[in-house]
């Protein structure tokens, strides 16, 4: 007896957006990324269409960073200290785009200077083919500084840049208009201001397809319940057809996880814990996972292992498209 | 599907006797539809009514209890597809799967292990909920001596699973007064299996990839007179099981569908597939081996997934006493958000370092959450220190705030003009080393 499944129709959808651009449409990139254009919840294949998968990016620094774990120390070994070395690992391992954040401080201790980012930039442009986004160090005045020259040198490569907030986002907004980018959009948490800081994007000229947004995530145990409910209600909506939340989603899962104490931390802590690499490990992909099942399209991890699994678990998600 | 209070009055006896103490039949009804009475203050309804109103009163997907000598694990009377549109209320049964080829010995240690294993989360103590014993040799008194083993070191509810009706009897014959789980029925199996989970009282799990297959087992199975019943999407790769497990959870909840009414259970072999049962709806999770890390992450998931949208965890604000403080330690100033009243906590009590942990009041908040909000701010930090007389214990009057929130300390200093207002570490892990950089205690 054939039984009568409910489907939701749905009348929106989610935008298409392209990162990188290749050497004929004015970049350097040896391939680009295409993200978005779901038509459905996440993998429900048999009600609607996942034209594009969702993708991984790795997070390299444009030095060696102060307080990563040091099992991420372990992974990267050596290539941690040169960008660019960093990037052709990261590309080795699996990434699809990469992540590139700049340091508040340079080696010495002073501030990164705009000459520094911008030759940082240059030489992971220079040594990988991947799209690429740059994010400043978080501070307004300093991403400002660094981002304006670094979307200037790199002009028509379509770089994202980020990360735009609500009280920082006019100056970003601005240079990728100016200089054929995109850019990342974060808000806390909340459906109300991510579709807010949208709207103020968007009347600045940028047009729509050339904006992700970040709606913040915590990590696994430590808030990530709200951001599994956040997207899940953000994708809903672009369903339903709010035009300002119709917006590819990008969360780091990578950042969240490995800034806590179940990944960072070895020893002192209690047996039930575990072993150290394995729950690090599983710490970042399980948030990354539960992301991933609520609307992420751009997931932004750190460890090798980590990008292995959660592709496999993206593999596995788009082709039971055949199945259905 | 929920009847309105015109639907139910239809079914009762319009007599207007006034027995269940309302004025008429539909007065009633409207009470009933609005569930503040039971339907058994009527004595007149007949039977034929009784069980169609039982049967709309259902939820949508059944309860089902597994239950041992002194435990249970409640899973189904789910609601909603999303937590946000409630909440999602009974949390995955987390087991662990053994086999009967293991030998005796290695079966009680495992056992041993699994059972012993408890882990602190904010606070609540979470363990596995317990296991599975799978017939790897097909033999049944291998299946009675694994059970028997089991039973001797554990007491939690077991998961029997077996394609040979006997080698599940040999179990089950050692499992009087419980409900455990049997499984897995199939569309070849099925009229044995309802037999022996009918004589042994048991909860039967049917496994399929097909949802027509489901609906037509759980209906024929119904027919024998079992009614507690699991489905097992066994999908032919994560994205498989996902559709199957929402397209399951869906009929029963939007179409109301009686057939696909029941809680599910996944076989999970990887962290990832385990992940994606907990938060896509699987009412049993079974996974391949124990390793303490791998429980640890998803008894954490399950706690997050399962808590109210709509209420933080929360502790009581006030003052709390880590390691024994005297009236010269220092002062740590948190919110009231568990995970971060227990970030700290954990943090300092470990170290072994003695502190007064100040919890304001704010609203359930993490600090930044709250401090973005106004819930964590000068004056709300000043009252905690006032309403709970901290400054009569001390004879130093020193108060850290945490990093995140630097910029208070002006302000808290104007406050509390008595006290002097430290910084301390971003993250509670580093608190230790601030103790013996910054305070000089070691
Ligand atoms: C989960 C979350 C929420 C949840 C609330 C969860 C809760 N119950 O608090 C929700 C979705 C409701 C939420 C809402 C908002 N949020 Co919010 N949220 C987060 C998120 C993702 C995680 C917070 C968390 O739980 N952290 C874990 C806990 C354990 O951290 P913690 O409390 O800081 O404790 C640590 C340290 O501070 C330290 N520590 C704690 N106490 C002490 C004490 C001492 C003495 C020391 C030394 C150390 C120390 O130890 C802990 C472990 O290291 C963060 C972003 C992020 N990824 O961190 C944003 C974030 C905190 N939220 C933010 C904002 C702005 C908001 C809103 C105002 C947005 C809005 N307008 O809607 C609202 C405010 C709420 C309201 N108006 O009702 C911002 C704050 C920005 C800022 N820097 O000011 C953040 C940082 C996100 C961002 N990047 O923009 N949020
Ligand atoms: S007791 Fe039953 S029959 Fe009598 S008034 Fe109440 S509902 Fe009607």
């Amino acid at each position: 007896m054939p039984v009568e499944i409910p489907k939701d129709k749905w009348p929106g959808s989610v935008r298409t957006v392209t990162i990188g651009a290749l050497p004929k449409d004015g970049g350097t990139r040896k391939c680009t990324v295409t993200v978005g254009g779901e038509t459905t919840m996440p993998f429900l294949h048999y009600e609607g269409e996942i034209p594009n998968r969702p993708v991984v990016a790795i997070e390299i620094m444009d030095r060696q960073p102060d307080d990563w774990s040091p099992l991420l120390a372990e992974a990267w070994k050596d290539v941690m200290d040169d960008p660019a070395k960093w990037a052709v690992a990261a590309e080795q391992a699996g990434a699809d785009l990469l992540v590139l954040e700049l340091s508040l401080n340079n080696r010495n201790g002073e501030p990164t200077t705009p000459d520094e980012a911008v030759s940082a930039v240059k030489s992971v442009l220079a040594a990988s083919g991947l799209p690429l986004i740059v994010f400043g160090p978080g501070q307004a005045e300093a991403d400002n500084a660094l981002l304006v020259p670094i979307s200037e040198a790199t002009k028509g490569e379509r770089i994202v840049l980020g990360i735009c907030e609500d009280k920082n986002y006019r100056t970003i907004v601005a240079t990728a208009m100016a200089n054929d980018h995109l850019v990342s959009a974060r808000t806390a948490m909340d459906v109300n201001l991510a579709k807010q800081l949208n709207i103020l994007i968007s009347d600045m000229g940028l047009p729509l397809d050339r904006i992700l947004m970040d709606p913040t995530t915590g990590a696994l145990g430590y808030g990530i319940e709200y951001g599994f409910s956040v997207m899940e209600r953000l994708r809903l909506a672009a369903l339903q057809g709010d035009k300002m939340t119709q917006l590819p989603m990008i969360v780091t899962p990578g950042y969240e996880a490995w800034k806590i104490k179940e990944s960072k931390v070895g020893e002192g802590v209690p047996e039930t814990w575990g072993d150290w690499l394995n729950r690090a490990i599983n710490w970042e992909t399980l948030t990354a996972i539960t992301l991933l099942e609520s609307g992420a399209d751009v997931l932004v991890l750190r460890h090798p292992e980590s990008v292995k699994r959660v592709k496999r678990a993206i593999d596995e998600l788009m082709s039971a498209k055949e199945l259905v | 599907m929920a009847l309105s209070g015109i639907q139910i009055y239809k079914l009762l006896p319009q007599t207007n006797c006034k027995e269940c103490g309302f004025p008429t039949c539909l007065a009633f009804a409207m009470k009933l539809a609005a569930k503040q009475v039971e339907l058994s203050s009527c004595p007149y309804v007949s039977e034929a009514s009784k069980a169609q109103l039982e049967e709309s009163a259902a939820p949508p997907i059944r309860l089902i209890t597994l239950k041992s000598n002194g435990y249970e694990v409640k899973v189904g009377n789910e609601v909603v597809l999303y937590r946000h549109e409630k909440t999602f209320y009974n949390k995955s049964g987390l087991f662990v799967k053994l086999h009967t080829s293991q030998i005796e010995n290695a079966l009680i240690e495992e056992t041993r292990r699994i059972n012993q294993y408890q882990v602190n989360y904010v606070g609540m103590d979470l363990e596995v909920d317990g296991i599975a014993v799978e017939d790897d040799t097909h033999d049944p008194a291998k299946m009675k001596a694994a059970v028997t083993a089991i039973r001797s070191v554990s007491k939690k509810p077991l998961i029997l699973i077996s394609s040979a009706v006997d080698v599940l009897e040999a179990g089950l014959s050692q499992l009087s007064g419980e409900t455990p789980l049997v499984c897995c029925a199939n569309s070849t199996n099925w009229e044995k299996f309802a037999e022996l989970a009918g004589k042994y009282k048991a909860i039967l799990a049917i496994e399929s990839d097909k949802i027509d297959e489901f609906v037509e087992l759980t209906e024929k199975i119904k027919s024998k007179g079992i009614e507690d019943l699991v489905l097992i999407p066994n999908g032919k790769n994560l994205g498989h099981n996902l559709i199957l497990q929402t397209q399951i959870r869906r009929a029963a909840i939007k179409a109301n569908l009686r057939a696909l009414g029941y809680p599910t259970l996944a076989f999970c072999s990887s962290p990832v597939e385990a992940a994606q049962a907990i938060t896509k709806y699987a009412g049993f999770v079974v996974l391949d081996e124990f390793a303490a890390e791998l429980i640890y992450s998803l008894l954490v998931l399950r706690q997050n997934i399962y808590t109210d949208p709509q209420k933080p965890i929360q502790v009581q604000p006030g003052l709390y006493e880590i390691n024994n403080p005297k009236e010269n330690d220092p002062v740590l100033v948190t919110t009231n958000f568990s995970i971060t009243y227990f970030s700290v906590a954990n943090e300092v009590e470990g170290s072994g370092l003695p502190a007064w942990l100040l919890v304001a009041d704010a609203e359930g908040m993490s600090v930044l959450t709250a401090w973005a909000a106004g819930k964590f701010d000068a004056d709300r930090i000043a009252k905690a220190v006032k309403s709970t007389n901290v400054t009569d214990k001390l004879s130093k009057h020193l108060l850290i705030l945490p990093g995140s929130v630097a910029v208070l300390s002006g302000e808290v200093e104007a406050e509390l003009p008595d006290w002097e207002i430290r910084v301390g570490p971003r993250e509670a892990v580093d608190i230790p080393k601030f103790y013996k950089l910054a305070l000089q205690v070691n």
